[in-house]
């Protein structure tokens, strides 16, 4: 083994320094470049100067606890907290309310593709409604244009741009959060900060948040959005009806999704992307109620969902016409298409 | 109490005494620290927005960088293996660079992933609302900080009895010495878990990622503790013992070995099936649609790791020269194999099939580069430390004194010039 590793250089010599003990030579040197990196670290630290009040969390805050263990003195604390922050930032007077899951409801949502024409309206109300930033915009749902012949979602088109839709060639597919009854990013956030409701919507305490974006890397429908920079939210665009856990606005660094409008939806109404849809091709409401529009479209139509195979068990169904029509119980009534005779 | 204090104030003291190289080394890293804490404040001001991540490409080279580093710590049982239950005598005095580079690299792991969170001033978060044991994040949390307090007992305790000039007591070390074994198999298998476990990945949704990690760390560790051992033994009094090089070099073939035949098994599955599982890894390899950042990057990689192979099965690396190369050239190949090669592909395309690529920014780049900087600067002061107290140089009963002779009663069996011989068996 003696040749082996040899020495290419003679060994280097040993650390010559003086020991522990201190000259006075040694201190002033010392001293000079204690000071000296402590400049450098202050230095490096500068562009937190930059932090504005509203990038501290204050303490309240800070100190503010996790959604579900909030009881009601707390909750009406956090309300008028974000209360004073929204007018403090945006200068309106909004509604912040939380509201609660009602019993015996269970949200679903069905779209149907022979309806959808890809105009995208769905998406700007989207924004309208939910107070995303502007500037980069924010969009909870992504409308894909699919060649015929394909369900591959990979051979979409997510940023086809025609003067007119929709193209006879191809047929569009709006993708948003899924509300799965199986969701993995509720299963792989460290904190809790995002969790099933009772009527099946997938929420996050935006004051909870983290920002790890696990949840973003876990989400199969590409359905989570994560703020990069401060949102960008002019005042005249702010919504004032907001929620504690849907619409409120967001700060850095946390994520955000769809929530189904459930500031809208849990008080009777109808999410924003159904309400513009200019060809009803959105329907929503409760699968737990035998006679909505939803149970009655999952008992007759030809529904599926998008990539079963990953057992997220989604609450959002497509589907298509099918040819003839059937009544509540399922009968087909009547022989004709009534599409082919609006057309 | 206080003599215990006065051993840290004199470690400190002697982190600050070398040549104009260690000095300049030191400096050198001090400075690139700095330059990494400024980049992360100004990330801190203007959001995670200063990299060059978005939504599409959610994790980058902070996670990337997070993941290799895990296996550079989980890599140091693969020198208390062949010590502690091989009985190893040539890597016996070379165990503790080994714990010590874990403890430097663990350091690092959990800078990287602070800094890649949103929201850091909410850490509190994580003791309050702990989503144990679903999911994955929160064992990674466990296991990396076991693994850290386990590390810095064992090598605290270690180099405390030594400057104190006593035999470390068995109960005090052993049992700890082999639960850290078992740790460290755990803390890359739980953070490849992280990943394996989506099932809306596909490309990370396979179980020979968490086998292919511990093979390419074992690899890649090793090879970094031959290269800072090359540069103890060429700048430093510390004579390496030859027997041992050899030995990792050993370590460092068979795993780089085991590496490119899992690495082979995955990209034949995935080529010769040519099914949609698939497109990330053709993006990777040949590039989709016209987009292909990603293509040079991992054809480099295995360019330098089968380089690396051909060296290390060759005699040529018996010298210092082509060893360090062969090593160098693995450390850089297993990086972005697991970095650009492992962590980015996964995000591209979306998995709603959108192309977004990632390219890190310099802001980004100077986080990462001061990381490592701080934890490179860290291992040498721990490495400084240690020589001068494992060969009797500095204890408790003497101040330290570069030039004096190594105390000879604290030599192990006259071979080997640390001190901890007979107490570590």
């Amino acid at each position: 083994m003696s040749d082996v590793y040899r020495r290419s250089a003679p060994k280097a010599p040993v650390y010559r320094q003086g020991g522990i003990g201190m000259s006075r030579r040694s201190f002033l040197r010392g001293g000079v470049s204690v000071v000296g990196g402590m400049g450098a670290f202050v230095a490096a630290l500068s562009p937190l100067r930059e932090l504005d009040g509203d990038d501290l969390p204050s303490i309240e805050g800070f100190l503010q606890k996790h959604y579900k263990e909030m009881d009601e003195a707390d909750m009406a604390a956090a309300l008028e907290r974000i209360r004073t922050e929204v007018k403090k930032r945006f200068a309106i007077d909004p509604s912040v309310r939380d509201v609660k899951a009602r019993d015996g409801v269970e949200f679903v949502y069905a779209l149907n593709l022979s309806r959808c024409v890809g105009c995208r309206k769905c998406v700007h109300a989207c924004v309208a409604e939910n107070n995303q930033s502007r500037s980069p915009e924010i969009q909870y749902i992504r409308v894909i244009e699919m060649p015929r012949g394909t369900t591959d979602i990979e051979r979409g088109n997510h940023h086809y741009d025609r003067p007119t839709v929709p193209d006879e060639d191809h047929y569009y597919m709006p993708v948003q959060c899924h509300q799965c009854a199986n969701p993995p990013c509720v299963k792989v956030c460290p904190i809790e900060a995002t969790w099933q409701e009772p009527d099946g919507i997938t929420v996050i305490d935006y004051d909870w948040c983290i920002g790890c974006r696990y949840c973003e890397a876990a989400c199969p429908y590409w359905a989570r959005r994560f703020n990069y920079s401060e949102p960008e939210l002019p005042k005249e665009d702010v919504n004032p009806d907001m929620a504690y856990l849907s619409n409120r606005p967001r700060s850095k660094g946390v994520m955000e999704k769809c929530t189904y409008c459930l500031h809208r939806t849990r008080e009777g109404g109808m999410p924003a992307c159904l309400e513009v849809c200019p060809v009803g091709a959105r329907k929503f409401g409760n699968v737990l109620d035998p006679e909505s529009e939803v149970s009655w479209i999952l008992r007759t139509k030809r529904v599926f969902v998008l990539k079963e195979d990953v057992g997220t068990i989604p609450r959002f169904f497509y589907y298509f016409d099918e040819r003839y029509p059937r009544d509540g119980d399922g009968q087909v009534v009547g022989t004709v298409d009534p599409l082919r005779e609006e057309r | 109490m206080r003599d215990y204090l006065r051993f840290l104030w004199r470690c400190f003291r002697v982190s600050f005494i070398g040549d104009w190289r260690y000095q300049a080394w030191m400096g050198l890293l001090t400075a690139v620290s700095l330059l990494g804490l400024n980049a992360y404040a100004r990330q801190l001001v203007d959001g995670l927005s200063t990299t060059g991540m978005t939504d599409e490409v959610s994790w980058g080279l902070y996670i990337a960088n997070f993941t290799f580093l895990v296996g550079m710590a989980a890599a140091a049982v693969m020198l208390v293996i062949p010590v502690y239950i091989y009985r190893n005598r040539d890597l016996h005095d070379l165990v503790i660079f080994g714990e010590l580079l874990a403890v430097a690299a663990i350091v690092m792991c959990l800078a990287f992933v602070t800094v890649d969170l949103g929201r850091p001033d909410r850490f509190h978060h994580l003791l309050l609302r702990f989503n144990f044991p679903i999911s994955m994040l929160t064992w990674d949390v466990i296991v990396l900080n076991g693994y850290l307090l386990l590390n810095l007992h064992i090598c605290g305790y270690l180099i405390y009895c030594a400057y104190r000039r006593k035999k470390p007591g068995k109960l005090f070390y052993i049992p700890f010495v082999f639960v850290a074994i078992v740790w460290a198999i755990s803390i890359h298998t739980v953070t490849a878990f992280l990943y394996v476990g989506l099932g809306g990945r596909p490309f990370w949704n396979s179980a020979i990622i968490a086998p292919r990690f511990l093979a390419s760390a074992f690899a890649a560790g090793p090879a970094f503790l031959i290269v800072s051992l090359w540069a103890l033994d060429r700048y430093t009094a510390y004579d390496v013992p030859r027997a041992a090089i050899a030995t990792l070099r050993n370590i460092v073939t068979v795993a780089l070995l085991i590496n490119m035949f899992l690495l082979v098994c995955e990209v034949f599955v995935e080529f010769y099936t040519d099914s949609s599982h698939g497109v990330s890894m053709h993006y990777l390899f040949f590039g989709l649609h016209g987009y292909h950042a990603l293509v040079p990057w991992i054809w480099t990689a295995m360019l330098l790791n089968g380089g690396a192979l051909v060296l290390l099965v060759s005699p040529l690396t018996r010298k210092w020269g082509y060893l360090n190369a062969a090593c160098l050239a693995l450390i850089v190949g297993v990086w972005i194999e697991k970095g650009m090669g492992l962590i980015v592909p996964a995000f591209i395309p979306t998995p709603l099939g959108d192309i977004v690529e990632y390219a890190p920014t310099l802001n980004e780049t100077l986080v990462c580069l001061g990381i490592w900087a701080f934890g490179l600067l860290l291992y040498t002061i721990f490495v400084r430390i240690t020589i001068p107290v494992l060969s009797g140089r500095l204890t408790h009963d003497r101040a330290y004194d570069p030039n004096a002779p190594i105390q000879p009663q604290q030599r192990g069996d006259g071979a080997t010039p640390l001190s901890t011989s007979e107490a570590r068996i």
